[in-house]
């Protein structure tokens, strides 16, 4: 909605106006995220834990002052390029940091390669972000979506399970988590009896439940997220498929909706980076500290946020804020150990978190640790060179 | 596929044919009947859904609550709203060119997002179905079928009735269709056009309204869930033909049926399936299925 973005820009502008001289100009940081749309919920948990952490230092990172310039990506691809360019050139921002929605953060990606500004995906977890179109100035602070779907296909094949129907949007993210999936659960022995799509958004998925009970598997593997997730969730169990045939998903099925599915999420078992009843005393400090600020319970999208601004600010403490020193910036920021909420993790060589995936299951309304489905585990970045 | 599939599919083909219509409906009276484009359909659709969310506790708290008693109270305010619309902003669009409206209800869909999202938040809601419907009919070995879809096809199939009823087959009916194809006409025969167009848009309204709060069980409640069946009511009413109830219904059917097998015959198409049924019906029938007349 470019009159929303305009407004957001043209208060941004406002609150902007330098008060006098400044010693050092504020870093720029742009947030290209969505605030409008099914993924709004989760651009605003980004930018609270990114500002969480940035208030919890001083409101400074590397001992500057940040100044936030906010676009509204809409998770519209279409537009991503416009988005990302008017960030990159007109308000000539330091950092980018976004977005939620894989083909937006694609073709972020691929401005900054070419310009060569830092960018921090703090979501979108399109493989070839830390795959093919890797870069030096390119990090991300969430997951490959290759990962948390690898990690399922190991757990289902390590319990015995025999064959599994496929059911996503057919887009980038989807595909990539069932490509992990399949991976996995083959090697180990399993098979992928049937693949099933529908296009995104669309949310009619009556006919492919009759498709999934025509198949007859022993496991359901899924990925949806945001409002297609509380209704897919919701479905499966209303077309009587939840106690027959076993519903599994990577963590974005249950993340963050369990309110409006309530009953038919019930013992779903999902894996993702993040979950809730970890119980260490980092986790629990970050989940106090975010609601006494927001008055909200954080989630994992808040916790990538968080650990975006850990990212930019272990680079910046090592170039003291000089951002024009890039190449420092980088090895700094690549060799960090982010002490994240989800448990402390380092960037692999392609930028990608190096980190334990969770098998989670909805109970009372929570995502409940109940293991870790894989250890460490580090996105094979195919097709990266660098 | 074996019989018993193919026999669930055409049910499902069925069921999600009927809620299209349903959630068209409104924009056949508004774009249809009217002649109004109408963008911001697809936000009284949403606003329905919100309604259906937030006014089942305030409503349970004045009038003991009750899925009829929530549903009465969400149409009055739709037939409200409907009516200070007309009155404020569409009263004065008649006239003009198309372009006008297109602005103007697309700045109503901003609006209402971005009131929707300072008054409920950015998060997605479910609703509960009535307990009464809440069961659901075995289906075949594996699945069941919610009877929760089987009263949305009901409750679409009386309102197809009672549109066509009305438009087709009453006094009030002919004096809309007399006043969408000559509005001065009707006007110098001595009928308050001007009252008679703010009761059918605010009707128009009622009806998104109501197909968005009886939709929210199924299709829960999120931010911008009105842009994602906006185009769609659309291609339903285009295909039907304009101001036709009886096209707008079979169209909404053949969608469901070409989107439900397309999903699972063709998949890589299912996308482009329902646009391309919409350009050769278009072709062979400029006007759509059913041109009213």
């Amino acid at each position: 909605m470019s009159l929303m973005r305009t407004m957001i820009l043209a208060t941004a502008a406002l609150g902007l106006v330098p008060a006098g001289a400044l010693a050092q100009a504020k870093l720029k940081v742009g947030l290209m995220l969505p605030y409008t749309g099914t993924y709004a919920a989760l651009g605003n948990a980004i930018e609270n834990g990114f500002r969480l952490y940035v208030a919890e230092q001083g409101g400074k990172l590397g001992g500057r002052e940040i100044e936030f310039i906010k676009v509204d990506d809409e998770s519209d691809p279409s537009k991503a390029t416009d988005n990302v360019n008017k960030l990159v050139k007109r308000d000539n921002v330091d950092v980018i940091v976004g977005s939620v929605h894989s083909g937006v953060a694609m073709a972020m990606a691929k401005v900054a390669k070419d310009s060569g500004t830092l960018l921090i995906v703090p979501n979108a977890g399109a493989d070839t972000v830390t795959g093919a179109m890797c870069a030096p100035n390119i990090f991300r602070s969430s997951f490959s979506n290759w990962q948390p779907g690898y990690a399922m296909g190991e757990v289902l094949a390590k319990k015995g399970v025999k064959t599994a129907v496929t059911i996503t949007w057919k887009y980038a993210a989807g595909d990539e988590m069932v490509r992990g999936f399949k991976e996995a659960f083959e090697k180990g022995g399993g098979k992928v009896t049937k693949e099933l799509n529908l296009p995104f958004p669309n949310v009619e998925f009556q006919a492919l439940l009759t498709e999934i009970a025509a198949a007859k598997p022993d496991a359901v593997f899924s990925f949806f997220a945001g409002g297609g997730a509380v209704k897919f969730v919701k479905d499966y169990a209303a077309a009587g498929l939840k106690k027959s045939i076993p519903l599994y998903g990577t963590g974005f099925l249950t993340d963050g909706t369990l309110e409006a599915q309530g009953e038919a999420a019930e013992g779903v078992q999902t894996t993702l980076h993040y979950a809730d009843g970890l119980n260490t005393p980092r986790d629990n400090a970050f989940r106090l500290a975010y609601a006494k600020s927001y008055k909200l319970q954080p989630d994992v999208y808040a916790v990538q946020g968080y650990d975006a601004a850990q990212i930019l600010g272990s680079g910046l403490a090592a170039v003291k804020g000089d951002v024009a020193k890039k190449a420092e910036f980088i090895a700094a920021a690549r060799k960090a150990r982010i002490d994240s909420p989800r448990g402390a993790f380092s960037l692999s060589a392609a930028h990608n978190p190096v980190q334990d995936i969770y098998l989670r299951q909805v109970s009372a309304k929570e995502n409940k640790v109940i293991g870790v489905a894989s250890k460490a585990l580090t996105d094979p970045a195919r097709g990266c060179k660098m | 596929m074996d019989l018993a599939t193919f026999l669930i599919q055409c049910l499902n083909a069925l069921q999600y044919g009927l809620l299209l219509f349903l959630v068209a409906s409104g924009l056949t009276l508004i774009f249809g009947i009217m002649g109004v484009i109408n963008l911001a359909h697809g936000s009284f659709y949403m606003i329905g859904a919100y309604m259906a969310f937030g006014l089942a506790a305030p409503v349970g708290a004045t009038f003991g609550g009750g899925f009829f008693a929530t549903l009465a109270v969400g149409l009055v305010l739709a037939v409200l709203l409907g009516y200070a619309l007309e009155w404020a902003f569409f009263s004065f669009l008649y006239e003009r060119e198309h372009l006008q409206q297109v602005l103007m209800t697309y700045g109503l869909i901003l609006v209402f997002e971005e009131l929707r999202s300072l008054l409920v938040g950015d998060d997605v809601h479910g609703v509960a179905a009535p307990p009464w419907l809440a069961g659901t009919l075995p289906l075949g070995e594996t699945m069941t079928y919610p009877v929760y879809r089987l009263f949305i096809s009901a409750v679409c199939l009386a309102l197809a009735a009672g549109m066509y009823g009305v438009l087709a087959h009453t006094r009030l009916g002919m004096m809309i269709r007399a006043g969408s194809t000559n509005r001065e006409m009707v006007q110098s025969l001595g009928i308050d056009i001007q009252f008679l167009y703010r009761v059918v848009f605010a009707a128009g309204v009622a009806i998104a309204v109501l197909a968005g709060m009886v939709a929210a069980p199924v299709s829960s409640v999120y931010p911008g869930m009105g842009n994602t069946v906006l185009i769609v009511c659309f291609v339903v009413v285009v295909i039907g033909g304009i101001g036709s109830i009886r096209g707008a219904l079979l169209a909404a059917l053949l969608i469901g049926f070409v989107d439900t097998f397309g999903k699972v015959l063709l998949p890589q198409a299912a996308g482009v399936l329902v646009y391309v049924l919409m350009a050769l019906i278009l072709l062979w029938r400029p006007d759509g299925l059913f041109k009213a007349g």
